[in-house]
């Protein structure tokens, strides 16, 4: 059975300080959330963390672990988000979502944090320097940093059941989920504009590392959760979205897929022949119409193939339901959405301007090439696509065309700023935020998948969180109503276990 | 029959309705290229100055 498909979204977001002669990225990642959380900071526990293990089910084999920075800046917001410095970039991971529309509010209510920061960073900075970032995936000179989704998944699912229905899967959603790069990298020749920031950078189909010879599919093994039930799978072959309307769809349909791998609904084989030159294909051909061969035979575009699962995620629906992916509800709106998308892919990609970031930016830059008269080696056009992404609200081209009216929204920005500072209702995230927001000085640590309190006296208590259905709204509200201090909480969640 | 002509009918309505959608395409694609030039103008306030400049000092440490 699908087990319902808890869901976050981790962004790795560009840094640069701008007026210092030497830029550190740490330092002015650093900042950032220095910025932003002075008045309180929560450290992240690491207790739990083991990036290192692989769903495969063997240990790594010369594989270097994924380097764990303890001392660099980490902390956990009464969101329930974690905020943190991860290699050179301000990285920010949303809380556990339980639908996609509710990630679509928390990814951009990340965006809006990261807009503070910036803002706050000044106090730090002197005059003159100013740290910016961007919400996107690649440098353009051959160096990329990710955005992955998160989902909850069943252990039970072989996982060689995952890696054969996600590699066609995540070789085609590209038509959708691309935010658009203007040229190619990484040996990639003879590329105005592609759908994809990330397509030129995978290497492998499947495997444990995220920074080099990237996978498709990574097996990374750290479910966050009780690990006999469930596996988190953790997903790199995806774009910085910045339209709703792509995160929506990114998310939507994933889980959907992943639920029918889960209840073995799959009645065919679309795996693709050469997946890794595959998904360059797919992302270099903005007509999406180039054709991908099929191991069962024959060829399709990305888009009949995505027909495919269309189809069959609508039979899952009228078979099974959609409880496991976000719920009747949301599941119908994904599989309107992803059929009215497909629609227009078919009939021209560019009725998608203001839904797909792809489409939208292809569009831009289309727009200033024909007015200007310039050629997609012009440098102009390669800025649009990087300040595009810039987060600064004055200066972000998105958000230019958010306000002209040009871009279609899903999330009401009073629900996105209300998320900067409030939990999901929905998931674990909610006690995690509350505890922080309620009793900021006894959150000792917290990380996902547990709490520590200071309760007063020795020892610390140590609250576990392996269930990311509980801790919920519905859960704990009375809980919270009724404990007045953090001792009253540890010791009537005490009762309840007993 | 009254079969068949309930089935020719709407043709001809169809058939209206597009010439009138032809003859709007030319208004709406001017006052769309207007704003859309009105856009451009504005976004040309925002961008950064010596694009060139820029876009190649904006250099990255690889992530995840």
């Amino acid at each position: 059975m699908a087990v319902p498909k808890v869901c976050g979204i981790e962004t790795e977001y560009g840094v640069v300080l701008r007026g210092a002669g030497e830029a550190n990225p740490v330092l002015a990642s650093s900042m950032l959330i220095n910025g932003y959380v002075e008045h309180h900071k929560v450290g992240w526990d690491f207790e739990d963390e083991s990036p290192g293990r692989d769903a495969r089910g063997y240990a790594r084999d010369g594989a270097q672990p994924p380097e764990i920075e303890t001392h660099l800046v980490n902390t956990v917001l009464t969101n329930g988000a974690r905020y943190y410095v991860d290699h050179a970039h301000p990285e920010y991971s949303t809380p556990e979502c339980a639908d996609a529309l509710e990630l679509v509010v928390a990814d951009k209510a990340g965006e809006r944090v990261l807009a503070r920061s910036m803002l706050a960073a000044r106090r730090l900075l002197d005059p003159g320097q100013e740290v910016v970032v961007y919400k996107n995936n690649s440098d353009g000179k051959g160096n990329s940093y990710g955005t992955h989704e998160n989902y909850l998944v069943d252990r039970a699912v072989p996982f060689a059941n995952l890696v054969r229905y996600l590699l066609p899967w995540f070789v085609t959603r590209q038509v959708f989920t691309g935010a658009g790069k203007v040229g190619g990298e990484n040996g990639a020749g003879g590329v105005e504009y592609q759908l994809s920031q990330r397509a030129d950078f995978f290497e492998e189909e499947v495997g444990l590392e995220t920074t080099l010879k990237r996978p498709i599919v990574n097996t990374r093994d750290e479910p966050h959760a009780d690990p006999q039930l469930y596996r988190r799978l953790h997903v790199i072959a995806g774009d910085a979205n910045l339209c709703e309307v792509a995160t929506f769809l990114k998310v939507g349909t994933t889980a959907i897929v992943l639920a029918m791998i889960e209840d073995d609904f799959f009645d065919k084989d679309y795996s693709v022949v050469s997946t890794v030159p595959a998904m360059r294909v797919v992302s270099h051909d903005p007509t999406c119409r180039a054709t991908i061969e099929l191991v069962d035979g024959g060829r399709m575009t990305a888009v009949e193939l995505q027909w495919e699962f269309l189809r069959l995620a609508q039979k899952y629906a009228d078979d099974t339901g959609l409880d496991a992916c976000g719920g009747e509800d949301v599941g119908q709106q994904v599989l309107d959405r992803w059929e009215s998308v497909l629609t227009a892919l078919e009939r021209d990609p560019m009725l998608l301007d203001g839904q797909l970031d792809w489409v939208t930016k292809l569009s831009l830059c289309n727009a200033y090439a024909e007015r200007d008269g310039i050629g997609w080696n012009d440098a102009k056009l390669a800025l649009v696509d990087l300040q595009y992404h810039d987060v600064r609200p004055d200066r972000s081209l998105y958000e230019r065309l958010v306000r002209a009216g040009k871009v279609e929204r899903l999330a009401d920005e009073a629900e996105v700023m209300a998320a900067t500072t409030e939990p999901p209702a929905s998931t674990r995230a909610y006690f995690r935020g509350t505890c922080l927001s309620r009793w900021p000085d006894s959150v000792v640590a917290a990380n996902w998948d547990s709490i520590i309190l200071d309760v007063g006296g020795d020892p610390l208590k140590r609250i576990p969180m392996m269930e990311p259905l509980k801790g919920t709204k519905a859960y704990v509200e009375s809980l919270f109503a009724s404990a007045k201090t953090p001792a009253d909480l540890v010791s009537q969640l005490g009762q309840e276990s007993s | 029959m009254p079969e068949q002509q309930r089935k020719q009918r709407p043709a001809p309505k169809e058939r209206v309705e597009e010439t009138a959608e032809v003859a709007a395409p030319t208004e709406k694609g001017e006052k769309l290229k207007g704003e859309l030039d009105d856009l451009l103008d504005e976004i040309d306030e925002v961008l950064e100055v010596n694009a060139e400049d820029f876009v190649k000092s904006y250099v990255q440490k690889g992530g995840e």
